[in-house]
């Protein structure tokens, strides 16, 4: 089906009136509503094509299953929430059809409904109704507690919520943008637009942002303003044009401004191609601007509301301003023969549109005995009916409405009138969301019953009808100045607009139990609301929650005045005392899509690898996540799971040699005069007497005695030292440091510098370790005597100009080649190529993970958990007893730091060797003991140790060393494990290895 | 540190498999540089910035560029200092030469750098960028560490319509990645 098809048999709808709206026929498009096919116009919404082929019903209510139509022509709609397709994957629930524009070839499906729209299962819920008044699923679903989970909830979640989700992945791309901008405005109606032309006309940067495919807001209906002695709308798109040709002004169409957060930040949505019939495949469906703006002009407009009586949620019953759209906009009747039910003059002009388009009225039935006499005279003029002083108390009709019911207020004589549709307006609620958002204060004007912009927390200002200014002129005069420069815009509008009412209408009172809908979309009714004050609901918000009034996702734009006006009527207090809930962001629905933008697949969250990550992906590695890295955890040859693959490794490494990858450790270079000194007082152990080209393992504590860190350090000069950290303590280590430095010891001439990423780190372990090396190394004699253990030199590797440590975290003979990081590739290759002719091995992190353990080096984070002292770990041997001053010294004086008893670190060796202990498994003397327990302490560390031939395990023991060669208890689920408390090493107990 | 004449290793740069968008607005990978992170106090600048031949920027958001040098501040004593040139033009040396006390640390390898250039740079790169990136905020010279979605860059202005992105290595994937999404963007 072309999207450009021209031909004179196109259906374009037997509503869709010639002449009338600004649509043109050259364009159009094929969609499907429920399975059957309909042709629209290009720049019809979903609502106006279907209302132009006289479909109404659309959808089903939320607790009723009432049938229901199409009541606004913009986003406040609460009731055409549709399923919108492309596809399986592009398919979206909930979309307003009143804000979707038709693309060709989209599946749309009403929501709600079972088996079809037309024939609704659920409607039953309508015929009980009386058994589900508001506070229903409170009150009902309280006992028996168990039967929440099994049998409430999944019934309520089952019948909760509108649509469904797709299941797959979402195809589309979105993106993100960061703006700034010295004025946004949001809105691009009459009062926008003026103060877009005032403000760019100063050369402030501006960002006019509608949520529409065009700009002109009201215009759009409002035929009887002029502009510049042109029609409102013509003018609207001229002045647009004229504004985005200024290099200072960006317009952003078809884009919501949904949040205004503090410092003038705001979000925007942008639905960049959800119009488009063929979005290009790289084309973002929706783009997220984060809009950072020195000033923000608020043009939203306002709100019509409905009137509030019995059955006033019928399809073919919607706001006045909306059949006015549709017919002014998309030359779209609304019915043949329409009424019209008012407390307010701006339905009259609806009517006096539909007139004159040729659409009959029924009657004008308003509530108020005294109108505006211009529009009056004018309805006369065309010869419409006008009942004042009347009210609709009713209508009929199962799918459509068929009839009102008139009466005389205060009268009960009733006259049927037969209506295929009712437009009604109770006024118009200004639109002061982002104001609210804004965290500005509201205040409420008696004289025209609304809420208004007072007090402002922001450098913000409301222009036009959202600041409760209805003139042209005066409206005018705000936007213009609001925009801080000048602009030359005289607008004239024809009828002057009076009136307005809030709460129940006639027939829809206390004294009644008619349903007379509020909030339409979670269909709360006048009577819900009045239960809520009478079962003791005072505070708007509790009666907000109880009926569930104005929580659904069109956040109450409809229905927030009536309930509250309802609300305070019974509670008889005026409505300020009552109080308004908080508006809050977003303001319309954003996807999920939009909010997450680029953070997805490899963007989610950045994949951190080494240098030589391909080469060891090449080699069969597994990888394991630590922190953001990807590290080799183990190397399966074929045929090999991870236990037998780490078997081997730990057994090579001891009888030959392996290959590992540290170049994740975090490094940090500490240089200066005083560089010695200040790790002195960042570490327990002492520095100054570290000579250059040696190495020390050191133990760093918080204030509070407890470990926080642990690594190598070197001593590379007098005042460079090479700091090595544990790999997920890089980052909080440096600023820790750095913290320190800046706070407490700024007078030490010392700067650190993250040199994690600028060296590739290849650890050789293993007896043949310094074989395999040797041939590599330039410039120095790494014998043991030349170069012992804990040494580290500068020296050449491969001719690259590197750093070698001699050091083990593995106790063998062990070195650490440091190369930077882009020669990493070609030294790793070189140097495995040679280890691996001679029977070594690649090892990852899991079989590191083992032979430390076999020799009780701790992991900090693992075998420490934050109440660790050094002691407690053994390593009180690292903490110097000279030295008067380091970060943790007085907090390792505390009487709980050195008390008898603590949990220490020792070693578990289960009774049976080939049980391996669980780490995390408590640890009691008495297992027979009744529940609960006295635990002594938990499996830090366990592991199977193919060089021991059995299990091992370290744990935290309270008075742990006191109990070596005592036997203690792990309980499991299904057994008992016994196991013998020991010391920390469990091979080379002598540690001459790593002489070697 | 100096390179050595002739390394019987070769390097493998990050990025290496990159191949640039051949577009109005390109997103490639730059040439290795010599770089240093320089630290020193106030009194020690001048004696510094004449070793280095260019005077070190000492106000906020500004760098400083002269023979094949660029010096970026940091922070009010820290600079990073780029070298062209995969030898490196002894950025250390040129230090050590001032006599001036001073913390240089070669952290030529820990970062890489992308050059965004073309129509739309700066909305390519303010996809992940918050900074105001008008010519007015953020004119040509200016640099800053800021974030670029979930990591960390330093931001260099090169031209009206070009920037340089300095990162580090293991970011550099994803860096380059949200550029290329950002430029892809950018030309909506």
């Amino acid at each position: 089906m072309s999207g450009s098809s021209h031909g004179s048999a196109k259906n374009l709808g037997a509503f869709r009136l010639k002449g009338a709206g600004r649509l043109t026929p050259a364009r159009t498009s094929r969609f499907t509503f429920d399975g059957k096919s309909y042709t629209a116009m290009e720049g019809d919404t979903v609502a106006s094509a279907l209302l132009a082929h006289g479909v109404h019903l659309v959808g089903r209510s939320f607790k009723y299953h009432r049938p229901r139509g199409i009541l606004s022509a913009g986003p406040e709609e609460p009731n055409a929430l549709l399923d919108v397709a492309r596809d399986s994957a592009r398919r979206q629930p909930n979309v307003r059809a009143t804000v979707q524009e038709v693309f060709d070839g989209a599946k749309i499906s009403s929501q709600n409904r079972w088996p079809s729209l037309a024939f609704d299962v659920g409607s039953v819920n309508n015929l009980l109704s009386p058994f589900f008044p508001a506070g229903f699923y409170y009150k009902t679903f309280k006992w028996p507690r168990e039967a929440w989970e099994k049998v409430y909830e999944p019934i309520i979640r089952r019948a909760a919520g509108l649509g469904v989700a797709p299941k797959e992945e979402d195809p589309d791309r979105y993106a993100n943008r960061f703006a700034h901008c010295d004025v946004l405005i949001a809105g691009a109606g009459l009062a926008g637009l003026t103060a877009a032309l005032s403000a760019a006309a100063t050369g402030a940067e501006v960002i006019l942002v509608d949520e529409q495919p065009q700009v002109g807001g009201a215009l759009h209906f409002e035929t009887s303003t002029t502009v510049d002695g042109k029609n409102g709308f013509d003018w609207a798109q001229e002045t647009a044009a004229k504004l985005a040709a200024m290099p200072n002004v960006r317009i952003l169409t078809r884009t919501t401004v949904f949040g205004y957060y503090n410092h003038g930040f705001l979000g925007l949505a942008e639905r960049v191609s959800d119009h488009l019939d063929r979005p290009g495949r790289e084309t973002p469906r929706e783009r997220l601007w984060q809009v950072r703006a020195k000033r923000v002009i608020l043009a939203t407009g306002a709100i019509e509301r409905h009137m509030v009586f019995a059955n006033n949620d019928r399809p073919g019953i919607m706001l006045a301003s909306a059949a006015r759209t549709f017919l002014n906009h998309y030359g779209v009747a609304v019915g043949r023969n329409v009424g019209v039910y008012t407390a307010h003059d701006s339905a009259y002009e609806a009517a006096f549109d539909l007139k004159r388009a040729g659409v009959s009225i029924a009657a004008i039935v308003d509530c108020r005995e005294q109108p505006g006499e211009a529009v009056l005279a004018e309805a006369r003029a065309l010869g419409i009916t006008v009942l004042t002083g009347h009210s609709v108390i009713d209508t009929t009709g199962r799918l459509r409405i068929k009839s009102m019911t008139v009466a005389r207020n205060g009268n009960m004589d009733i006259r049927k009138m037969a209506v295929d549709a009712l437009i009604v307006s109770a006024g118009w609620t200004p639109s002061v969301h982002l104001f609210s958002q804004s965290r500005g204060k509201l205040r409420w004007d008696e004289a025209s019953q609304r809420f208004l912009p007072d007090i402002y927390a922001q450098d913000c200002v409301s222009v036009g009808a959202c600041n409760g200014t209805d003139e042209t002129d005066l409206l005018v005069d705000e936007a213009i100045s609001a925009g801080g420069g000048a602009a030359s815009v005289n607008a004239e509008r024809r009828f002057g607009w009076s009136g307005g009412m809030i709460g129940a209408a006639e027939g829809a009172g206390p004294d009644t139990r008619v349903k007379a809908f509020v909030d339409f979309q979670h269909d709360v009714t006048a009577k819900d609301i009045r239960l809520a004050v009478r079962e003791g609901m005072h505070s708007i918000e509790h009666i907000k929650r109880f009926t569930t009034n104005g929580m659904a996702s069109d956040q109450g734009k409809l229905s927030n005045m009536h309930g509250l006006a309802i609300a305070a009527e019974m509670l008889d207090r005026p409505i300020p005392q009552v109080g308004l809930t908080t508006f809050r962001a977003p303001y319309t629905p954003v996807t999920y899509g939009t909010l997450v933008a680029h953070s997805r697949g490899e963007l989610f969250d950045p994949a951190r690898k080494t240098p030589m990550h391909d080469l060891e992906a090449a080699e069969g590695a597994e990888f394991e996540d630590v922190g953001n890295w990807k590290r080799a955890w183990y190397f399966p040859k074929r045929g090999e799971d991870m236990a037998s693959a780490v078997n081997r490794e730990c057994r090579t490494v001891r009888d030959v040699a392996g290959v590992f990858d540290a170049s994740t450790l975090g490094k940090i270079e500490v240089v200066g005069p005083d560089a010695a000194q200040f790790l002195n007082l960042l570490y327990t152990n002492a520095w100054d007497t570290l000579k250059p080209g040696r190495c020390r393992y050191g133990i760093m504590t918080r204030e509070d005695g407890f470990v926080y860190d642990d690594g190598v350090v070197g001593r590379l000069a007098e005042d460079r030292f090479h700091v090595t950290t544990t790999t997920g303590g890089a980052p909080r280590v440096l600023h820790h440091m750095e913290d320190y430095l800046q706070t407490e010891f700024p007078h030490l001439k010392v700067w650190l510098t993250s040199t994690t990423e600028q060296w590739a780190v290849i650890a050789v372990q293993g007896p043949k370790a310094r074989e395999i090396i040797q041939p590599f190394v330039e410039g120095l004699d790494i014998s043991n005597e030349a170069f012992p253990h804990m040494s580290v030199a500068e020296c050449a590797v491969m001719g690259v100009p590197a750093r070698l440590f001699r050091m083990s975290f593995t106790g063998e003979l062990g070195f650490e080649v440091n190369v930077p990081a882009d020669y990493g590739p070609a030294v790793w290759t070189a140097i495995w190529e040679r280890a691996k002719s001679m029977g070594a091995c690649l090892y990852g992190t899991e079989t590191m993970h083992v032979l430390r353990a076999e020799k009780g080096y701790i992991i900090v984070g693992q075998d420490t958990d934050g109440t660790v002292t050094p002691d407690d770990a053994g390593l009180g041997w690292a903490v110097s007893k000279k030295k008067t001053d380091f970060v943790g010294i007085r907090g390792l004086k505390r009487p709980d730091l050195v008390r008898d008893g603590r949990k220490q670190l020792v070693g578990l060796l289960t009774n049976r060797p080939s049980d391996v202990l669980e780490e995390g498994a408590q640890i009691v003397a008495d297992p027979n003991q009744p529940k609960p327990m006295t635990m002594l302490g938990h499996v830090t560390s366990a592991y199977w140790s193919e060089n021991c031939g059995r299990s091992i395990a370290m744990a935290l023991v309270a008075g742990g060393r006191s109990r070596i060669g005592q036997t203690l208890y792990v309980p499991m689920k299904d057994r008992t494990i016994a196991v013998e408390v020991t010391d920390t090493v469990f091979f080379d107990k002598e540690g001459g290895r790593i002489h070697g | 540190m100096a390179e050595m004449s002739s390394p019987a290793a070769a390097r493998t740069l990050a990025l290496s498999g990159v191949r640039g968008r051949a577009a109005s607005l390109a997103v490639t990978p730059a040439a290795p540089a010599e770089r240093i992170s320089l630290r020193a106090r106030s009194e020690d600048v001048a004696a510094l910035s004449a070793a280095l031949g260019l005077e070190l920027p000492t106000r906020p958001k500004t760098s400083a560029a002269n023979n094949g040098r660029t010096a970026h501040w940091l922070g009010p004593d820290e600079w990073l200092v780029i070298g062209e040139g995969e030898k490196g033009s002894g950025l250390m040396a040129a230090c050590v030469a001032s006599g001036v006390l001073h913390s240089a640390v070669d952290v030529s390898h820990r970062n890489t750098a992308i050059l965004v250039e073309g129509a739309g740079a700066a909305a390519a790169i303010n996809a992940g960028c918050p900074l105001d990136l008008s010519l007015k905020a953020f004119p040509v010279g200016a640099c800053t560490r800021t974030i670029f979605g979930k990591v960390e860059i330093v931001l260099l202005r090169t031209g009206e319509e070009s920037f340089r992105v300095e990162v580090w290595r293991s970011f550099s994937d994803y860096a380059y990645a949200l550029l290329a999404e950002g430029a892809l963007d950018a030309t909506f």
